[in-house]
């Protein structure tokens, strides 16, 4: 028989978070701080509004783009947050989940060779998604020194006359960093000044601590440059709902509909609806999540400081990446004697690209009951590799 | 601060003061000399327990009672609230506005405990002019916490 796939596709890595997954699904009774969503159900408003949704029976296709109110509440909340103004019938799509978002702007935006850059430590999809697309990703290791944000000198010696997009991913997965107004400054003007794109996952805007989210689409001569790409898992905790969305210039979205429209048709209806209850009446509900996942970024700063533990302090999403080069083990390494040791499962920062190498991701979407358990867990185990040593 | 620290004691009084302080990013002290002056202000009006005596196996009977009554001159409906909140078998007096005036909740050991209250000291208060009671049968929420709570987390354990 013929080979049925394509050498794209079998070139492309699993995911290294796969590989930990299958590991600790292995593994009895191991408890986690390993995990990419809210631990907080979605608010009850919106899941209510779900469900009257299907007892209406709304149940057919929406328009290709999303439900016009959708669409509109989105564009107001933009304005609200970012302060853009988007125009509900042409500059908005909405989509299945960020993820299909990334897929779609890269194979509307990429002809073969063009190059991405990706920053990194950074979420898993984007290198696959714009090797898929015919892309050639380029990877800007981002620095522990510079608390993995990117920095002007970086993005400018990345470049090169095939770079077409930038990946700007904050507030990041998986370093907690975010990028404030006077950090985007000068990467909005280096990617006027060579003429780049760029696509801004903000999927997790809402969750900032104590630092203003900013986007760079909000800076001159820049709307027009930049798909926002963000939607609903992280901020209102509806990551199963699968519903994301991409704000940018009409030229761009017009010709990522036919895609989105040919491969997807639209994102689920009654997410839809229900995402509408959401932007327009559950501010309070994300206000109160974020405010205890701050509570809980506190609590564990505390602890890593308490054990002596480097790690820089995030404002953003709901990772902390400590270093753990004293230990003299790969992150691999120690997540997995961590896990085999206190059953506790973190993820290797490699899996989020090689400059990853040398920290952990630890999760704070756990409640603080869970996560006082694993800090104890934590404790231990690092007190013992500090006298094996 | 205050607000911060009442919303978190509302949810569980008996946080240790030196956690309370990391989660607000404050220290003990600030902690401790809020918490102190909001008891003696008479903020923090109390520190009781959350039980569903149901699953300690303890029977209780709770009763809200709608009160209709005449207001008093000059006092309104406060000396008749007053002497109604006394008995310590009651458990809350609301001045409620609509079909009725007071709202009153009740715990006995026993129906008969309760149904002897109503008839026999409520009723016969000279300024009570009806009452209608109604015996609670399962608690579903109670002080914002739900009672009934369902199974553990269905997420997965590692995710990007
Ligand atoms: C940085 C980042 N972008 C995008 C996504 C995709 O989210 P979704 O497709 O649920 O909107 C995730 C999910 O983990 C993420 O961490």
């Amino acid at each position: 028989m013929r080979n049925p796939l394509s050498k794209k596709i079998t070139d492309i890595e699993p995911s290294g978070i796969r590989k930990f997954f299958d590991i600790v699904s292995e593994m009895k009774d191991a408890i986690s701080l390993g995990v990419g969503e809210p631990d907080f159900d979605t608010p009850w408003r919106i899941r209510e509004e779900g469900i009257y949704s299907l007892e209406q029976g709304r149940t057919f296709y929406t328009s290709n783009a999303g439900l016009r109110e959708l669409k509109e509440e989105i564009c107001k909340y933009q304005k609200r947050k970012i302060q853009v103004d988007y125009v509900p019938e042409r500059e908005v799509i909405v989509t299945v989940g960020g993820s299909e978002a990334i897929d779609i702007a890269f194979r509307t935006m990429l002809d073969a060779g063009d190059e991405v850059l990706i920053p990194q430590p950074s979420y898993v999809s984007y290198l696959p998604c714009a090797v898929m697309a015919d892309g050639v990703p380029v990877v800007i290791p981002l620095q522990q020194k510079n608390e993995f944000k990117l920095t002007a000198e970086e993005l400018e010696a990345a470049i090169t006359p095939r770079t077409k997009i930038l990946v700007l991913p904050f507030p990041n997965n998986p370093t907690g960093s975010i990028m404030t107004r006077e950090e985007l400054e000068p990467i909005a003007e280096i990617v006027k000044k060579y003429d780049l794109y760029v696509l801004s996952d903000e999927i997790y805007s809402e969750l900032t601590y104590g630092r203003q989210h900013a986007s760079i689409a909000s800076f001159p001569g820049m709307k027009e440059r930049t798909l926002v790409i963000n939607g609903f898992s992280k901020g209102f905790a509806m990551t199963g709902w699968r519903l994301g969305y991409v704000c940018g210039p009409a030229g761009i979205l017009s010709q990522m509909l036919k895609l989105h429209q040919y491969a997807i048709m639209c994102a689920p209806t009654n997410s839809q609806y229900a995402a509408v209850e959401g932007l327009r009446h559950c501010e309070g509900d994300v206000r109160m999540m974020r405010e205890a996942y701050n509570q809980r970024r506190r609590y564990l700063m505390h602890e890593l400081r308490r054990m002596r533990m480097e790690c820089f302090e995030p404002y953003g999403a709901f990772y902390i990446f400590p270093c753990i080069k004293e230990f003299g083990m790969s992150s691999e390494e120690f997540a997995e004697r961590f896990l085999a040791e206190e059953k506790v499962a973190v993820v290797p920062g490699t899996a989020f690209g090689e400059s990853g190498e040398g920290h952990i991701r630890i999760s704070y979407a756990y409640s603080l009951d869970d996560l006082k358990v694993a800090v104890g867990r934590l404790g231990r185990f690092v007190d013992r590799l500090r006298s094996e040593r | 601060m205050r607000k911060q620290i009442l919303n978190y004691l509302e949810k569980n009084s008996r946080i240790d003061l030196a956690e309370l302080a990391v989660l607000l990013d404050t220290d003990e002290v600030t902690i401790a000399n809020e918490v102190a002056a909001m008891e003696r202000e008479k903020i923090i009006c109390g520190y009781h327990t959350l039980i569903d005596w149901e699953k300690a196996g303890v029977e209780l009977v709770n009763a809200l009672i709608e009160v209709r009554v005449t207001p008093q001159r000059n006092r309104g409906f406060d000396r008749i609230a007053e002497r109604i909140y006394n008995y310590p078998e009651v458990t809350a007096v609301y001045l409620i506005s609509g079909g009725y005036d007071l709202l009153v909740t009740l715990e006995g050991k026993t129906l008969q405990e309760v149904a002897g209250f109503v008839s026999d000291k409520l009723s016969t208060l000279e300024d009570v002019l009806s009452t209608a009671t109604y015996f609670i049968l399962k608690k579903y929420k109670d002080h914002g916490t739900i009672l009934t709570r369902k199974t553990k987390s269905e997420r997965m354990l590692v995710t990007p």
